[in-house]
């Protein structure tokens, strides 16, 4: 998984997408997770980096990665 | 350390551009009710699903009472059953110190049955029964005596039981408010209310405590209840004048608006709609400088409904379906109808999606599941587009809609209740099959048929 | 010359695009002033107001919410916004949000920020449905009208009012109907936006024109100067204008003003029939977008209301410039996208 490459994501969390010229925020979760995406970590990395983070149980993070992630491709923000 | 977790999210930025006119509606998800998750809730509890806040509940009668007892030193209210007599709403009330404001013998049985003493009860209503009059004078209740029939019916019990009744007239009057409601009660203006007021007095059975007025629905202007309670103060020292009889307590009724939205209003009632301190200045005033002697100074008793519980009634439900109109505007159906919302008929009502929605708000039309023409909840608002199976809530909606709600097509849904603590409980079961069956009966001749 | 008096205004109605608000031309008679050296504050809805990125007339832009989140949100966000700016007075320009303002006005006024806006009686009272009753009451020629709520009311309205007539919603929109069968059709649209009542008002044939005017609330004019729109874009916008030299406008103006001792800016649509007679069809209880012709034209009525706001004294305009004209133009601004992030992640320009 891949966020694709000429996508610009700010420290603040806006995030541009030069080739459609869509705009987004994400919040502070959502950054979080794009960055560990951006650092190169699997689905399975990044939901273990999460529990660490945030302790609790994996199921609670599936659902909202995977709808996450699903966003993600909506807005064809995803290298496949 | 652990860090409190936020559903990641991403939202795509939709510029737009105020209009002279139309301003951008919000679409604020309403993901939780006093912190209490939406979605869960409606796992645990079913779809759709009433949601009570007793929290907003006592803040609400808090802020009320306040308005009016820092302008008047003495005030009661009065929970007035028809808008809500689910039994934990009503001991919420009752635990607030609201007497109870009954219009029927079925509210008034239930007003009983939950364990309020009947000196605790004032009676309202055109249609009261022999047997109710009888019951109430004997325990003592506040018989608000709406024409003259009911006049003589009373006095005729009491005069052959040998019983006395504490009672109040509704009076009717112009207060320069459209439509006017003549309705109920002895006319003013024609000198019906005082020549009521005259047969009590002369009455040595019936005991004449108050005078009741209840001006109409949804007043969203302050003043027409100034103008009432001139028109009550003015009988009360009429009475005075005439008997020496000094009128215990002045009954403004109810009739406050909530901050819903009518139908076709263009301003939000969330804005328009007079503040509790508005509402208590009017009335306040008009009492404090009136003729009456200030030893004499009544009970202001009001029995304000809509006001004190629409804020705290919820209901969440699922989007079964979208589709297209043929002429090519959205439409998405909901799994509340107007049977369990009565209230869509005369608002348009909020409604929110539980979590945030991608994606372009459209003009919508909302209907419910039933399967007639005049179950829509919006006929059109701008509104994310939801999908099969996700959640939303519509707020204010706990006046009325469990009291007239109907079970058409299909059983009505849990109630549940969070408490102070943030706990959730069910307070009515979701109907099933036997809840509707249970009265029935078959004739004997009905019981088989082959098909 | 003395020095200038230092003062914050908050102004609303950046949005300055084809169907322009007042915000931006409110600003320029602003900052035109000899009296003040102000600061201005943009009070944004949007992110795409163009206002926002103005930065020779909007020095700070803070993105505050719609009214129709209710008047709680929005006095929330310009108590903080106020604790950064201390804005001595806020001009609110759009219809939408003068309710709520007009609402907040004492609460405004704890936190040091003062407005001069119409009260909430003479808010309501010239409300297009209730043009007939003020016309009444304080001897305006108004077009003849008739509140209908369903179409089984059309046939006796036509007969009185004639055709063409004038199909109008209860707040806003009307189309002119020329034929009886389109009365339904406007009637549908109508309601289905704005409710019932739908209005059917005599068409008068005859030219627009227009009055701006600033009241000081104790029935004195202050400024008042009349234009008749040259050119209407098919928004029905005035893209050009022209100052009049027109007692009778003058003097109506100046009637409603002493009557109905109006607070703050105004706007009067009137059309003059064939006879010279004057109809009042609208009144717009704010200061219109091409209030910056009547600046131009020597009466700075934005100057003037926030004097009036600040409780400083003023003299009414006794001239202005005849004949002089206004051309909107439209400028594209070059924006790099850091500014539209900042805007968007902080709420602030």
């Amino acid at each position: 998984m891949k966020i694709k490459n000429n996508i610009a994501v700010s420290e603040s969390g806006f995030v541009f997408d030069p080739s459609t010229g869509e705009s987004f925020t994400l919040n502070k979760t959502g950054q979080e997770i794009i960055s560990l995406v951006k650092q190169g970590l699997d689905y399975e990395q990044i939901l273990n980096s999460l529990l660490a983070n945030y302790g609790g149980e994996k199921p609670l993070y599936e659902r909202y990665l995977v709808e996450f992630f699903e966003e993600l491709r909506n807005f064809n923000l995803l290298e496949e | 350390m652990n860090q409190q977790f936020e559903r990641p999210t991403i939202k795509k930025l939709n510029p737009g551009m105020p209009s002279k006119h139309g301003m951008a509606p919000s679409f604020k998800p309403l993901s939780a009710i006093d912190g209490v998750d939406v979605e869960s809730m409606l796992a645990q509890y079913g779809s759709p699903l009433y949601i009570y806040s007793e929290q907003t509940i006592r803040r609400t009668v808090k802020q009320f009472k306040q308005a009016f007892q820092m302008r008047y030193p003495k005030v009661q209210l009065a929970w007035s059953y028809k808008t809500n007599y689910l039994s934990a709403v009503c001991r919420i009330f009752h635990q607030e110190g609201s007497l109870a404001e009954v219009v029927s013998g079925f509210e008034y049985q239930k007003a009983i049955d939950m364990g309020v003493s009947g000196e605790h009860i004032l009676f309202n209503g055109p249609d009261k029964s022999e047997a109710d009059l009888e019951l109430a004078a004997r325990n003592g209740s506040f018989i608000h005596i709406d024409h003259f029939d009911e006049l003589f019916t009373l006095a005729q019990i009491c005069e052959k039981k040998n019983i006395e009744a504490n009672v109040a007239i509704r009076v009717n009057m112009d207060i320069g408010i459209y439509p006017r409601w003549d309705r109920f009660g002895f006319n003013y203006e024609n000198g019906e209310a005082w020549e009521a007021l005259n047969r009590i007095m002369l009455n040595p059975k019936l005991n004449l405590v108050g005078l009741h007025t209840h001006i109409g629905t949804y007043m969203m202007t302050a003043d027409a209840y100034r103008i009432a309670a001139l028109k009550l103060t003015d009988l009360a020292v009429n009475v005075d004048k005439k008997y020496g009889h000094a009128i215990k307590y002045i009954d403004m009724g109810g009739g406050f608006a909530s901050k819903n939205t009518l139908r076709g209003a263009y301003l939000s009632g969330e804005d328009t709609t007079p503040s509790f301190d508005e509402y208590a200045e009017a009335i306040t005033t008009a009492i404090i400088s009136s003729q009456i002697k200030p030893a004499n100074m009544p009970l202001l008793i009001l029995e304000t409904g809509r006001a004190l519980i629409d804020d705290a009634g919820y209901i969440a439900g699922t989007v079964l379906a979208n589709k297209r109109l043929s002429d090519g505007n959205r439409a998405t159906i909901l799994d509340v109808g107007v049977n369990l919302l009565f209230t869509a008929f005369w608002y348009d009502h909020k409604i929110q999606p539980t979590r945030y929605i991608a994606g372009n708000p459209e003009e919508t039309t909302l209907y419910g599941p039933l399967c007639m023409n005049i179950d829509v909840i919006r006929y059109s608002m701008q509104f994310p587009p939801l999908k099969r199976g996700d959640h939303f809530v519509i707020s204010r909606v706990g006046a009325y809609n469990n009291t007239q709600w109907m079970q058409f097509i299909t059983l009505r849904p849990n109630v549940v209740l969070i408490d102070t603590n943030g706990q959730t409980g069910v307070i009515r079961k979701a109907e099933n099959l036997d809840s509707i069956t249970m009265h029935e009966e078959v004739p004997e001749h009905l019981k088989n048929f082959n098909l | 010359m003395a020095a200038k008096h230092n003062i914050t205004v908050g102004v609303t109605g950046l949005n300055n695009i084809d169907s322009p608000g007042p915000g931006i031309p409110v600003i320029r008679g602003l900052k035109e002033s000899d009296f003040f050296e102000v600061r201005v504050i943009g009070l944004a809805y949007e992110t795409l107001e163009p206002g926002i990125y103005m930065s020779d007339l909007v020095d700070k832009t803070y993105m505050i919410p719609y009214p129709s989140e209710g008047k709680e949100a929005l006095y929330t966000r310009i108590a903080q916004i106020q604790a950064i700016e201390h804005m001595d007075v806020i001009i609110p320009n759009f219809d939408a949000e003068l309710y709520s303002f007009i609402r907040l006005e004492p609460e405004l006024k704890r936190i040091g920020i003062c407005t001069f806006l119409p009260t909430l009686t003479q808010f309501e009272e010239r409300h297009k449905a209730n043009l007939p009753e003020y016309g009444k009451k304080y001897t305006v020629n108004v077009p003849k009208s008739i509140e209908v709520t369903n179409p089984s009311q059309f046939e006796k309205a036509v007969k009185e009012l004639k055709l063409p007539l004038v199909v109008k919603g209860k707040y806003y929109d009307a189309y002119i109907a020329h034929e009886k069968s389109q009365i339904e059709g406007y009637f549908n649209k109508l309601s289905a936006k704005w409710g019932l009542p739908i209005i059917l008002q005599q068409f008068i044939k005859g030219t627009e024109v227009n009055v701006i005017a600033l009241g000081d609330g104790t029935g004195q004019t202050i400024a008042a100067v009349p234009m008749r729109k040259q050119y209407i874009t098919d928004k029905g916008k005035a893209w050009g204008g022209i100052t009049l030299a027109d007692d009778a406008m003058l003097n109506l103006t100046k009637s409603i003003m002493t009557q109905t001792k109006w607070r703050g800016g105004m706007e009067l649509e009137l059309v003059r029939d064939a006879n010279g007679k004057l109809f009042l069809i609208e009144i717009n209880p704010r200061i219109p977008a091409w209030v910056y012709l009547a600046v131009g034209a020597g009466q700075n009525i934005p100057e003037a209301l926030v004097k009036l706001a600040l409780d400083i004294d003023v003299a009414p305009y006794q001239h202005y410039d005849v004949g002089k004209m206004f051309i909107r133009y439209s400028y594209d601004m070059i924006v790099g996208i850091d500014k539209f992030e900042q805007l968007t992640m902080t709420g602030e320009l």
